[in-house]
């Protein structure tokens, strides 16, 4: 099977998984979720990190740097904010 | 080595996907949100021994600037200000995804294909990016959260649309005599798109902003997908596309749980303003949506009224009543004295049911408690609890007292129908933001609430 092929099957599953994954969620969890998937897509500083690792001039580096810098924030930001609405979730005593 | 970072990427892959599922209830959320951090950190730490790689401590370094940045922000911050952090952060992501694009563009040695998909994320990316940012502002208030409307803006944004895709394409056939040419031409082609996000967030305002922020947190994704597949990367791939199908979906439900649609909230505000006046809706709600609001109550106060005795419904009550006290929620009657068709009605028919007298409360003794009820829970009454009552000298209600469950944090009516109630006028109540509907008949829809809230 060639590799476009392969992409195409990946593009259509991750697709289906991802309406999948949140078809049953209540109202209430609809921020926390679209919040969850903010910090998910901070994935991106993989891909940052690639190119980064891969700059050859002063100029490629410093806006692969930039690439990682808005990465990580994305992915510790998106990630600690989903927590701290979660939070609220538990519990009264 | 090549092998150990692909499986790092599988596993994350599968986190994501188990964390998100696990976000979709309550009670396992945060431990959904703490496993896909987890494939989080695994996806970065095997990045790192990528064969071929430069720049390590640079990169650690601005990592650990950006993680101390990000966090301290995002604890820091108001909790009522947490959607522009997520717009924020979603923006952050979509400059990322564009400053890939640029420099895999720019190095001009992507095959063909892939160049189209590296065109598109840099340009859903910059989109994203300063679309975010402008949402982030006006929900900061730096910019004042109404609409900005000019002449021609419609037209203005499709000019500009046009011309980016115009630039994409001249970038993807290298429309350019040099080298230097074709960098310039690239420079352009994501200015461009950059100016287009921020104004399309200009005409939209405030209270739509979930909404598009939903939606370019969906483009986002999309953008990283669409990256993941130029770069070759499977973890952005399979993620990013993750992200951009369920955050479609996400912005769909959302616009609908807000009685807006997509277009609506884009478009809504060209030519005029939205009227002041706008047409209220009654906002329906699913059992199970309803069952988790109340799970998760501390204090949930019930008011009964004659549809409970039509539907015969007080022993679902009553059954309803035991599994929230299960879950440690709190729970009151409150008894109007006019409720249902003769005085005293409602109290026979709890009592009948086997409710503890002592949870019955008449008006006086409830009505200073609705403040601090997260719930109040109408089952079957409708003038008992109509604000007109109080605000409305035309009303023929106006003058008797009623149970205030507006003033509760959120109302929840059971109802079998959008009729009027006994007296045959409109309740506000129903209509207010706090107030949602289920419809149905009472001892059916108690029934099933009693039996999402187990599930809880």
């Amino acid at each position: 099977m060639s590799e476009i092929w392969v992409a195409l099957y990946i593009f259509i599953l991750s697709g289906f998984t991802g309406f999948e994954v949140i078809s049953r969620v209540p109202v209430i969890l609809h921020t926390p979720l679209m919040s969850a998937t903010n910090f998910i897509h901070g994935i991106v500083l993989v891909g940052a990190m690639v190119v980064m690792g891969r700059a050859e001039t002063t100029v490629e580096l410093i806006i692969g740097a930039l690439g990682v810098w808005l990465g990580a924030l994305n992915v510790v930001g998106g990630f600690a904010v989903t927590d701290r609405m979660l939070e609220m979730f538990k519990k009264g005593k | 080595m090549e092998n150990i970072v692909q499986a790092s990427y599988l596993i994350s892959a599968i986190l994501f996907i188990m964390g998100l599922k696990m976000l979709s209830s309550p009670a396992t959320a945060r431990r959904g949100n703490l496993l896909a951090g987890l494939g989080m950190i695994l996806a970065i730490t095997f990045t790192f021994l990528i064969p071929g790689m430069k720049h390590h401590l640079l990169m650690i370094v601005v990592i650990l600037i950006g993680t101390a940045i990000g966090w301290v922000s995002a604890k820091k911050v108001p909790l009522t200000d947490m959607p522009q952090m997520v717009a924020l952060f979603n923006g952050m992501g979509g400059g990322a995804a564009a400053v890939i694009s640029y420099l895999e563009l720019s190095r001009g040695e992507v095959a063909s294909g892939l160049k189209l998909l590296a065109i598109l994320g840099g340009l859903i990316g910059s989109v994203s990016f300063s679309g975010s940012f402008g949402a982030f502002m006006k929900l900061q208030r730096l910019m004042g959260d109404r609409p900005i409307t000019y002449p021609l803006q419609k037209a203005f944004h499709a000019i500009l649309l046009l011309l980016s895709l115009f630039l994409g394409y001249s970038v993807f056939i290298q429309f350019a005599p040099s080298l230097s040419g074709i960098l310039n031409m690239l420079n352009f082609f994501f200015v461009v798109p950059l100016l287009l996000g921020f104004l399309l967030t200009l005409p939209i305002g405030g209270a739509d902003m979930p909404v598009v922020i939903a939606l370019f947190n969906a483009a986002t994704g999309l953008a990283v997908g669409f990256d993941g597949f130029a770069i070759g990367n499977q973890a952005m791939m399979v993620s990013g596309v993750i992200v951009g199908a369920s955050g479609s979906f996400l912005t769909y439900l959302m616009a609908k749980a807000m009685n807006r649609s997509i277009t609506n909230v884009f478009f809504g505000a060209f030519g005029k303003l939205r009227s002041q006046e706008v047409v209220k809706e009654m906002k329906a709600r699913e059992v199970e949506d309803a069952s988790i609001m109340l799970g998760f109550a501390r204090k949930v106060i019930v008011v009964p009224g004659y549809g409970l005795a039509v539907a015969q419904a007080q022993h679902k009550l009553r059954e309803f009543m035991d599994v929230l006290e299960d879950k440690g929620v709190e729970i009151k009657f409150a008894i109007h004295p006019v409720a249902g068709r003769m005085p005293g009605h409602m109290n026979v028919l709890l009592a009948e049911a086997n409710i503890p007298y002592d949870k019955l409360y008449d008006l006086e003794e409830i009505n200073p408690e609705f403040t601090t009820a997260d719930v109040a829970l109408i089952v079957g009454a409708n003038d008992v609890v109509n604000p007109a009552a109080e605000t409305d000298p035309s009303s023929p209600l106006y003058g008797m007292p009623i149970l205030k469950a507006y003033q509760s944090k959120n109302a929840l009516v059971i109802k079998r129908g959008r009729g009027k109630g006994f007296a045959g006028i409109e309740n506000d109540l129903f209509f207010m933001d706090q107030t949602y509907m289920v419809f149905g008949d009472a001892q059916d829809v108690l029934g099933k609430l009693v039996q999402a809230i187990k599930k809880t």
